[in-house]
């Protein structure tokens, strides 16, 4: 350890007693007897998980409306991000491309939650705010994705469509489509991935889905449907990556 | 008229066939931009967005948004200082290349593939509950108000950085720590001597990476009302004050461009 090192570690030491205490942070009042009997008793009470019928069958339809949010989010997403992608990755002048990039950006930045709180003002609440939400930020995301796969992708079969006489259009179509197809594709699989997982939280500001579902039996104190919901959760989302764990060693082997 | 690409049917087919696919999804969803475009909901959102400029920066407001900014920047380095004790003991208890009886049947043989079991279901039941789960959680558990993002950041997190602590220290060279235990050192000794000097820039540029993360996550999480700017941005929307909304925003670009800043200085200097 240099001297530089014991600096940082004193910084970040001083960083975390200043945040405690910036907090007001009574670790000793959250650890006290009483506090944890509280919290002892709170998890007691989610136990056991509500496994009734019909309850088992709403979280089904619950997950159905997760699974389609997700997919619908992630196709719309896949389209409008290759429509910007075309301008950001500089096919139609660097004015367009500079546009183009300053949008991804911005529908990047906003977080997947703080956009479904905004789409649920335009929306109101339900799957459909959801959507949208995810819609925007996945659109971000895969239009950059989609922008530096475009310029990666090699010039040489479009330029030699356009120089036996075929047309910008034609030449893109067949020269450089086929070639960035399947990263596309991959691209868009791999968001739809991590949107499933985003898709089940997204609700508890009200976008549908299971997040909605847990926020609200969370609020009406029903701790046992609640943990049936987290379970839900938990199997969904073990279930997705076992199946894109499966999907690409298929595909890669 | 004579097709002249050979491929183009099977390709409307597949598209064709995907679309319908995606119906019953859009039927799920309830999906219908009509409604976007009501005249209730064009109304209120179009005050809304047209509030959004110019941003509030009365003094008042800004030095609000500035205690939040303070709040949530303080969520996630105490979030993250939890989240270090209790990750850092469970992943010492689970790498592998840390365990004695590795080396061959001893004394601790079987108590130490015990005690390793619960510490990796720990580990994974901490990170796979999404931490605004979590947050939600601890804010029913504790009370509205940083406390809950704290804890929630911590137990999510510690899932995670043990996780990845202890992956780290086993795909380091094993030899050191393994000398060490062979010439009678214990796991103490074999840690500090034999994985930590190596791992440690690593360990360090992961830590830091994460504190980012936790800054970003600090500020969602105060959506489900576990403070900082999170939730001071969800009280202005419910409100419908546009200009509010899009200064936190900005602020909000500000603190993720800062976070990442800092931790590419960090990174540097521990490098």
């Amino acid at each position: 350890m240099r001297g530089a090192h014991w600096c940082v570690v004193g910084v970040l030491l001083g960083a975390t007693w200043a945040s405690f205490a910036y907090l007001a942070l009574d670790l000793s009042q959250l650890a006290s007897a009483a506090a944890l009997r509280q919290m002892g008793l709170y998890v007691v009470s989610f136990f056991p998980p509500d496994l009734s019928r019909e309850f088992v069958a709403r979280i089904g339809v619950s997950t159905l409306e997760t699974l389609a949010i997700s997919a619908t989010s992630t196709a719309l997403a896949a389209v409008l991000g290759l429509l910007l992608a075309l301008p950001a990755a500089g096919r139609f002048g660097p004015l367009a491309r500079t546009a183009a990039r300053l949008l991804l950006n911005f529908l990047r930045s906003i977080p997947e939650l703080v956009w479904a709180a905004l789409m649920v003002i335009a929306a109101g609440l339900g799957p459909f705010a959801g959507t949208l939400a995810l819609t925007w930020h996945t659109a971000g995301v895969i239009g950059r994705l989609f922008a530096e796969t475009l310029e990666n992708a090699p010039a040489e079969p479009a330029r030699a469509l356009q120089l036996t006489g075929s047309g910008p259009s034609p030449a893109f179509l067949y020269g450089t489509m086929p070639n960035v197809v399947p990263q596309l594709v991959a691209y868009s699989l791999y968001r739809w991935e991590i949107n499933i997982r985003m898709a089940a939280i997204l609700g508890v500001v009200g976008a549908g889905g299971l997040g909605q579902m847990l926020y609200v039996s969370l609020s009406l104190f029903q701790q046992p449907q609640a943990l049936t919901i987290i379970i839900a959760m938990l199997l969904l989302v073990v279930l997705v990556d076992g199946a894109s764990a499966w999907l690409r060693r298929r595909l890669a082997g | 008229m004579r097709l002249r690409d050979p491929a183009a049917l099977p390709r409307a087919g597949l598209t064709l066939l995907f679309l319908l696919l995606l119906v019953p999804a859009f039927n799920l969803t309830e999906f219908n931009p009509a409604l976007l475009f009501e005249q209730r909901s064009r109304e209120t959102m179009g005050k809304f967005i047209a509030s959004f400029f110019p941003p509030a920066l009365s003094p008042e407001f800004l030095a609000l948004v500035m205690r939040s900014t303070l709040e949530t920047l303080a969520i996630a380095t105490a979030g993250m200082a939890i989240a270090l004790v209790i990750a850092c003991p469970l992943c010492l208890i689970v790498a592998r290349n840390l365990s004695i009886s590795r080396i061959g049947p001893g004394p601790g043989y079987l108590a130490g593939r015990i005690i390793r079991l619960p510490a990796r279901f720990l580990l994974v039941f901490f990170r796979s509950i999404p931490e605004i789960v979590w947050a939600l959680l601890f804010v029913r558990a504790v009370g509205l108000g940083p406390a809950a993002g704290v804890l929630a950041i911590g137990v999510a997190y510690s899932g995670m950085l043990g996780k990845v602590y202890s992956e780290i220290l086993e795909s380091n060279d094993p030899r050191p720590a393994a000398a060490l235990f062979e010439t009678g050192g214990g796991r103490i000794q074999a840690f500090f001597y034999g994985t930590w000097p190596v791992a440690l820039p690593e360990l360090v540029s992961y830590s830091v990476y994460r504190w980012e993360c936790a800054v970003r996550a600090s500020v969602i999480m105060g959506f489900v009302g576990a403070g900082g700017l999170g939730q001071q941005m969800e009280l202005s929307m419910r409100m419908l004050n546009g200009g509010e909304v899009s200064t936190i925003l900005i602020v909000f670009l500000l603190l993720v461009m800062l976070a990442d800043g800092v931790s590419a200085v960090l990174r540097r200097v521990t490098a």
